[in-house]
């Protein structure tokens, strides 16, 4: 009798994930929760399964002497097992910590030591290694215990355990003790702390974000509603378990609605697992769209003559059609028809082959988007929507509603967020997503946070006409013209770097009459587009030089411009001046940073001849001798003329949509 | 941990090879034990791929007696070595350009599957279930090898590195006990020759695989070999364990070249 009583509470409250666990293992026992290909093979976990899974795990853990409190560091590729050691860990009242399974040792140390990791479960060898190495400097961390067993059993320790007899152990504990785990789950509550994840820091050491069992329960009950998630999704988990957005998309959502994550073999067999699982949900980074994208044309381009005008042709229609009928608006019987015609012989087979042939809903965010990547996946029928979102806020902040998708705007706010704009156009949120703290960083937590909530995101950005919010740089990157227009050089950057003739782009405007730019040509892109045209070229410095070169150019930057005039707040920051660089932006050269971020103030103060030139209408053109340095490591002196180009600048116009 | 090196698996004794009138081996003995990883180095035409081929029974030694797992033989075919458990791979590449990995490493079964073409060709009762159990050992090896994500590419379009690594996964499937290795890491970067040398390793640890190896790359011999024998002029210069032989003077001359 005593197990109904329990059983019964559980269904009243399913505010932690142990609980809905339990809750899926008892209404739909038989229904597939986890997949994981493994040795050419999908093996299928139910939801009772699962269930049993995650109670051995947390019953072993406890005899071990996991306590309430503890924190566990998980680490390792996305797989079920790594999924149940968090689902364990929570069970037991603990906290787990999921950490970048590609850091090395010793970036791992910071985080092991800072959430103090009394347990680690790690993937594999590789990791125990890691581990290993670094353990003496971590006086917490005291098991290890590994998931598959490859190259271990040299591993004599008597702390490194093999998780599956961790789960033997615990399947004889719950033996013993039948109550054991039922108890600890219902002790926990909505308002526990549920897991810790770092923010990868990119200044200074990285923060551990704490946030509740609310935080994301509810986060993602609202996110389940807003897009109409159900039971039977799909879903591939492939990014890494460390990032906020994993834990909603993979085990949040998957846990309060009950739809089924599948595990990758490897991370290298990702695309063809894609093609095999065919997710009804699915989330990428643009860059991966863009990969996609890419790869699509170029084995276009090898295709024969039929089937490439069949392409071109279905393509340019869907672009006109597709959208139309995925917005939901008016479309005749004929398009209709031949939109048909063309799922059959284009879109079908296509779909099918990326593995988004059931994708009913996709998801980007973290970086811009380029339009016709947006443009390209949407026409195709594939309802791709960005969001808005931050690991302090559980994800969420703002999304964009089915049928109101824009390919530069991030959206409404989202279910329960509210949204506020400081005066430097800096971006605050509040919402029942907002995390608890910065772990054992009360500093950094009250300069983020303030008391009644609200969380500044860094980010300034604005809403357009529709009140969808529009981000277009970091809060403090945004300056000021003369006239006191808002100038936002990365938004102008971005569109800039859309196009494909144009690899880096520095816009200036803080504080100036009007807004000027650097362009630097890519190379790949106008020395290829120069070859069809038969035009000769000694080198970089040569065909950025070209007059033919700037007419195509110029194009772009006017194109951007009469973008820039669409939006009241940033028209006045449309491109007036430009020039090409005679060289490339390069880290060697401290220009840029390891990962290709430009480093703005290197580049003001080793071009301040060129920007000076820019700033003063007369002058059409400017010598420099600039050091660079050659990729064997000499450095050599380049000297160069450079033209400067006026672009045409569009009169505001207010109101008109993007296409 | 310390690995047990077993008795002598395969040995070979006053062995003397000659095409013509240029001999390739002249009266070369050494043993090969149980679970160890021997290498066999020298400079180019020292007779190190000849010595592979007399092991495995391609070519037939004039002089001298190879003993295998207790049993003499002076003349073996290939396909019997095979059998009797050698596998071999090649110094380039020999694997089958038009089919995918999986199927390459398939081969490998052959000489475990015992039912004959009717019953293959209709995919019925003993025959499907023979395919399945060797479908599972080849997937074993692709986990092991971690070449997952080209299980269906054809092997000419994987890059060489890759190529070597399936080819190690057909000679795997065999099952063997012992397994020749001819330059496995020719052509390769340095992380590729990282790759590899871990698989080999590893074959050794799991498989407990007793591993003969061809290598012109000394470090990475000298890192992965439990003893290394040196040819030169197709004469045996010195055998004993790496670091012995790094300070063999006669194979430092062997290598450096001394004036004459």
């Amino acid at each position: 009798m005593k197990e109904t009583t329990v059983t019964e509470k559980l269904s009243q409250v399913l505010d932690t994930i142990p609980k809905l666990l339990l809750d899926h293992a008892k209404k739909r026992a038989d229904r597939p929760a986890n997949r994981l290909k493994d040795l050419g093979i999908w093996q299928t976990w139910t939801w009772f399964d699962v269930a049993e899974e995650v109670r051995n795990l947390a019953c072993g853990l406890a005899k071990i002497g996991f306590q309430r409190g503890d924190k566990l560091a998980v680490i390792g590729d996305n797989r079920p097992r790594l999924y149940w050691s968090m689902v364990a860990a929570q069970a037991l009242g603990g906290i787990p910590v999921p950490l970048y399974q590609d850091s090395v040792a010793e970036e791992m140390v910071y985080v092991l030591e800072n959430s103090d990791a009394k347990f680690a479960i790690v993937q594999n060898q590789e990791q125990t290694d890691k581990l290993l190495e670094i353990k003496d400097r971590l006086p917490h961390l005291e098991y290890i215990c590994y998931e598959e067993p490859r190259g271990m059993h040299d591993y004599t320790q008597e702390f490194v355990f093999y998780y599956k007899d961790v789960q033997q152990t615990g399947r004889a504990f719950h033996g013993e003790n039948p109550d054991y785990f039922l108890h600890e789950v219902e002790q926990g509550q909505g308002s526990d702390i549920s897991i810790f994840l770092y923010t990868s820091g990119t200044t200074g050491k990285p923060k551990g974000v704490v946030l509740t069992s609310d935080n994301l329960i509810i986060t993602a009950r609202n996110s389940i509603d807003f897009d109409n998630l159900t039971c039977d999704e799909e879903v591939l988990a492939y990014l890494p378990m460390a990032w906020v957005g994993d834990n909603i998309f993979s085990l949040a959502q998957a846990y309060v609605i009950g739809f089924c994550v599948n595990c990758p073999e490897n991370p290298e067999t990702v695309m063809t697992d894609l093609k095999e699982i065919g997710p009804t949900y699915y989330f990428a980074p643009p860059a991966i769209y863009e990969t996609v994208l890419t790869k699509v044309m170029i084995r276009m381009e090898d295709g024969g003559r039929i089937k490439r005008s069949m392409f071109n042709y279905f393509m340019e229609l869907a672009k006109s059609v597709g959208i139309r009928i995925l917005d939901g608006k008016h479309v005749s019987f004929s398009e209709k028809f031949l939109y048909s015609i063309g799922q059959i012989l284009v879109y079908g087979p296509l779909r099918n082959n990326l593995g988004l042939s059931r994708t009913r809903l996709a998801y980007t965010a973290g970086e811009a988007i380029g339009p016709e990547i947006f443009e390209f996946f949407r026409s195709l029928g594939i309802n791709i929507k960005q969001l808005y979102g931050q690991t302090e806020a559980s994800v969420f902040i703002c999304a964009q509603p089915d049928g109101q998708v824009k390919a530069d705007t991030v959206g409404t706010a989202y279910p329960g967020v509210e949204l506020r704009l400081a005066d430097n156009s800096e971006v605050f949120y509040r919402s029942p997503g907002v995390f608890h703290s910065y772990y054992k960083n009360p500093e950094s937590t009250a300069e983020t946070k303030d008391a009644e909530g609200w969380v500044a995101t860094g980010d300034a950005g604005f809403f357009d006409e529709d009140g969808h919010l529009k981000i277009i740089d970091r809060a403090k990157d945004v300056g000021r013209m003369t006239d006191g227009t808002m100038f936002a050089p990365k938004y102008i950057e971005n569109k800039l770097k859309f196009f494909q003739f144009i690899k880096e782009a520095v816009a200036f405007g803080d504080g100036k009459d009007y807004a000027t730019a650097f362009i630097c040509i890519d190379i790949e892109a106008v020395s290829n587009w120069a070859e069809r045209r038969n035009l000769a070229f000694s080198g970089y410095t040569d065909l950025s030089a070209r007059d033919e070169v700037y007419d195509l150019l110029q194009e772009c930057v006017e194109s951007v411009n009469a973008d820039l005039a669409r939006d009241e707040k940033l028209s006045g920051s449309q491109i007036r001046r430009y020039m090409l660089l005679h060289k490339e932006l390069d880290a060697d050269d401290g220009e840029l940073t390891r990962t290709r971020k430009v480093r703005r103030r290197i580049v003001t103060e080793k071009y301040a001849v060129l920007i000076a030139a820019l700033d003063d209408p007369q002058q059409t053109h400017c010598e420099i001798d600039s050091q660079m340095t050659f990729e064997d490591g000499r450095t050599g002196i380049v000297h160069a003329d450079l033209q400067i180009r006026e672009a045409e600048c569009h009169k505001t116009q207010l109101h008109t949509r993007a296409a | 941990m310390e690995k047990k090196i077993g008795e002598v698996l395969l040995s070979v004794d006053h062995i003397s090879l000659a095409f013509g009138g240029v001999k390739a081996l002249t009266d070369i003995c050494f043993g090969i034990r149980e679970k160890e990883v021997f290498a066999i180095i020298g400079p180019n035409g020292a007779g190190k791929t000849s010595m592979l081929n007399v092991i495995n029974g391609f070519y037939h030694p004039q002089e001298g007696e190879i003993t295998y797992k207790g049993i003499h033989r002076k003349q073996m075919k290939s396909h019997d070595a095979a059998v009797q458990g050698i596998a071999r791979t090649f110094q380039n590449v020999a694997l089958f350009k038009g089919m995918s990995t999986l199927d390459n490493i398939m081969t490998g079964r052959i000489i475990h599957m015992k039912r004959n073409l009717f019953w293959q060709s209709l995919y019925l009762g003993p025959a499907r279930k023979e395919e399945m159990e060797n479908r599972e050992y080849v997937e074993d090896i692709i986990d092991f090898l971690e070449i997952q994500a080209i299980r269906r590419t054809p092997v000419g379009r994987l890059p060489y590195g890759l190529q070597k690594r399936v080819e190690l996964g057909r000679a795997l499937a065999m099952e063997p006990d012992l397994l020749l290795l001819d330059e496995p890491m020719a052509g390769m970067n340095i992380e590729e020759k990282q790759d590899m040398c871990r698989f080999i390793l590893d074959v050794n640890d799991q498989y407990g695989t007793t591993i003969a190896l061809i290598e012109h790359d000394m470090g990475v011999v000298m890192d992965i070999s439990d003893r290394v024998v040196v040819l030169d002029y197709g004469k045996k210069l010195a055998e004993g364990s790496p670091d012995e032989i790094r300070a063999n003077q006669d194979v430092i001359d062997a290598y450096l070249g001394v004036p004459h």
